[in-house]
């Protein structure tokens, strides 16, 4: 079936090193976000998946073919461009159809999967308009839309979603995920935005640098984060680091001591909601400096020492800007890095 | 029109439509009052902007003229071929500058636009020798080369900036959702690139028919409607000059308004 391999994919533009040896295993019709920082390689990585781009080495497979030689028609693929890519010369329902067309499908067969297509993506009122009256997240439809109307085996999408505002795409989001799902499509998602890849993949690949951190399914990425930009690109607000020196297997902050892996310095990442509010007694002493009411919590931002720390406290919580509370982590749910190689520090 | 327009704007504007259609078609009307005006028009002054007399005897006369009608041939032949040569030569060449980054690219551009660097003179003498020795010489094919060189630069570098402006992703998705490269240009990167094609090819069209010198070298009896014209008009008549002058006029509006529909195609906002 069409299951995805890149195996060692590496691409250089000139001397500038785009991806350096990137492999990841997709299985069939499963849902795969690559998610990073701007200019990561994320675009680079999908275009060399769909034959737009030629790696500098290594090898694409799709479905048991080494796809290295054929041209992106002949990949069963469908994709959906980071900048649309909708053609301006044809209407939103030729747009759409485009694919089917080329593939001499039946006048009727064309029709239906449009109209189903421009339904799911809530565009069917446009279909007779042409590309230049669109609006951009509309015009972003029409690109998800012409890719789902061939119903590919595989799915290549590069942030299909990130032109529209944020109710639409929450909506989007969960129905591309059942229709995606239920058709069994083989689908490598690209995103800059972490909720989005959270809530829609099976696993994500986080990438940085043109090298992928980490692949794992999203609670595992989420909750033991194997590097330290990882830890930090993920959840919002992002991981807390805190610096410290570890001696007899503990780390010392404060006043306040933490089982630690290893001795010497290390780092301690400490997500917001792993830490519970307590009396200025007790636990790591923090400073708040600003207190910010979001509704379900209150974000507080402060410093622990002279390190800077974001905690967050139930909404109805008597804490002033300026006092001294302490926060008594989850140790269950630490996470501890190497602060030279920023590698995550596993318990003896 | 903007609806939107104010009076005063709206007075500017059409006053401005008036002056660019007279400042067009007041010599072409002129022209065609001496061509179609009777024989006392022709000398009348000051001119009268209506005919007093309407006769077809000076054109049907021009025409009869022994070599006219073969010269009015020649010239559309030469001006066809220069077209198509120009579109199909040219487009490619742009397209592949455009597309493709490769060693010498700069040097070939360079190169292209050096043929218009020659004078005219200098590369229609031995052009007319070459050509006598292949036997294109005296033939409107002969002319129509020599009228592809001079069309080729612009057409080179007009496609190429065409094809810039066609976004590669735009490609990209049709190869993607089936199409071979070949296919990619007829579906989508020529349908794009029509108005500027359309442009390049009244350039050609317009290059080759007005062009008299090379023609004039590159032929004796085969004239094309220029040459034709330049050899015989200084002893006719002058209402005979003015029929000539109407039917070097005329052609090219024609062409201008036969691929006017191409050249103003902006997809989605004028429809087609
Ligand atoms: N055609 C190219 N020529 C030279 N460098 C390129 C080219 N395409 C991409 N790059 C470089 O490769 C790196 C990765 O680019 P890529 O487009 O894959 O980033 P991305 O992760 O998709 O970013 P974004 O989220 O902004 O879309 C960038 O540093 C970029 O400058
Ligand atoms: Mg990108």
């Amino acid at each position: 079936m069409a299951d995805i391999l890149i195996d060692r994919v590496a691409k250089s533009f000139g001397a500038a090193r785009a991806l350096a040896e990137v492999s990841l295993q997709v299985a069939d019709g499963e849902f795969v976000a690559l998610l990073g920082p701007s200019g990561c390689g994320k675009t680079t990585l999908l275009r060399i998946v769909a034959g737009l781009e030629t790696a500098s080495g290594g090898r694409v497979v799709i479905g048991g073919r080494d796809v290295g030689a054929l041209p992106p028609r002949a990949r069963g693929i469908a994709m959906v461009f980071q900048n649309y890519a909708v053609f301006p010369h044809m209407t939103v329902a030729d747009n759409i159809g485009f694919g089917l067309r080329m593939q001499k499908r039946p006048v009727e067969e064309v029709a239906r999967q449009v109209g189903r297509a421009a339904e799911m993506l809530r565009i069917s009122h446009l279909l007779d308009r042409w590309p230049a009256r669109l609006s951009g997240g509309q015009r972003q439809r029409v690109a998800v839309a012409r890719a789902l109307a061939v119903q590919p085996a595989v799915l290549l999408m590069d942030e299909p979603l990130s032109n529209l505002d944020a109710l639409l795409r929450l909506e989007m989001r969960a129905d591309l995920k059942a229709v995606l799902r239920e058709a069994g499509t083989t689908t490598l998602y690209v995103t800059h935005d972490q909720t989005e890849a959270m809530g829609l993949a099976d696993r994500i690949a986080v990438m940085h640098g043109g090298v992928i951190e980490q692949i794992g399914a999203p609670g595992a990425i989420y909750a033991r984060p194997a590097t330290r930009f990882v830890g930090g690109f993920l959840g919002s607000p992002p991981m807390n680091f805190l610096l410290c020196s570890a001696s007899g297997g503990r780390a010392a902050i404060g006043d306040f001591a933490l089982a630690a892996p290893q001795d010497g310095a290390v780092m301690l990442g400490l997500r917001a909601e792993d830490a519970v509010p307590v009396g200025a007694a007790e636990g790591i002493p923090f400073d708040v400096r600003v207190v910010e009411p979001m509704g379900a919590h209150l974000l507080l931002t402060g410093a622990v020492g002279d390190q800077p720390l974001r905690a967050i406290a139930p909404p109805d919580a008597a804490i002033a800007p300026g006092a001294r509370i302490g926060l008594r982590p989850d140790p269950a749910r630490l996470s501890w890095f190497d602060p030279e190689t920023g590698r995550r520090l596993e318990a003896a | 029109m903007n609806p939107a327009m104010t009076p005063v704007r709206r007075l500017l504007f059409w006053t401005l439509v008036a002056v660019l259609l007279l400042w067009v078609l007041l010599p072409i009307w002129l022209v065609a009052m001496g061509a179609f005006g009777g024989r006392a028009a022709v000398f009348q002054w000051p001119k009268s902007l209506l005919p007093a007399s309407l006769s077809f005897d000076h054109m049907a006369a021009f025409l009869a003229v022994e070599g006219v009608a073969n010269a009015f041939l020649n010239s559309v032949i030469a001006a066809a071929v220069t077209v198509v040569l120009s579109v199909a030569l040219g487009a490619p060449a742009g397209y592949a500058l455009a597309r493709y980054a490769f060693r010498g690219a700069d040097a070939f551009k360079l190169l292209v636009l050096l043929t218009r660097a020659f004078p005219l003179a200098i590369l229609a003498l031995p052009l007319a020798v070459g050509f006598i020795r292949i036997g294109l010489y005296d033939s409107p094919f002969g002319v129509a080369l020599m009228h592809t060189v001079l069309a080729l630069p612009f057409a080179v570098l007009v496609t190429q900036s065409l094809f810039m402006g066609i976004p590669r992703e735009l490609e990209e998705a049709a190869w993607v959702f089936g199409c071979s490269p070949v296919q990619a240009f007829f579906r989508v990167v020529m349908p794009l690139a029509l108005p500027g094609l359309a442009a390049t090819a009244i350039f050609a069209f317009v290059i080759s028919w007005n062009e008299v010198f090379a023609a004039s070298v590159l032929t004796v009896r085969e004239r094309t409607l220029t040459a034709y014209l330049l050899a015989v008009l200084s002893e006719s008549p002058l209402h005979t000059r003015f029929a000539g002058g109407l039917l070097l006029i005329l052609p090219s509006v024609l062409f201008v308004f036969a691929v006017r529909k191409w050249l103003f195609t902006v997809w989605g906002i004028s429809g087609r």
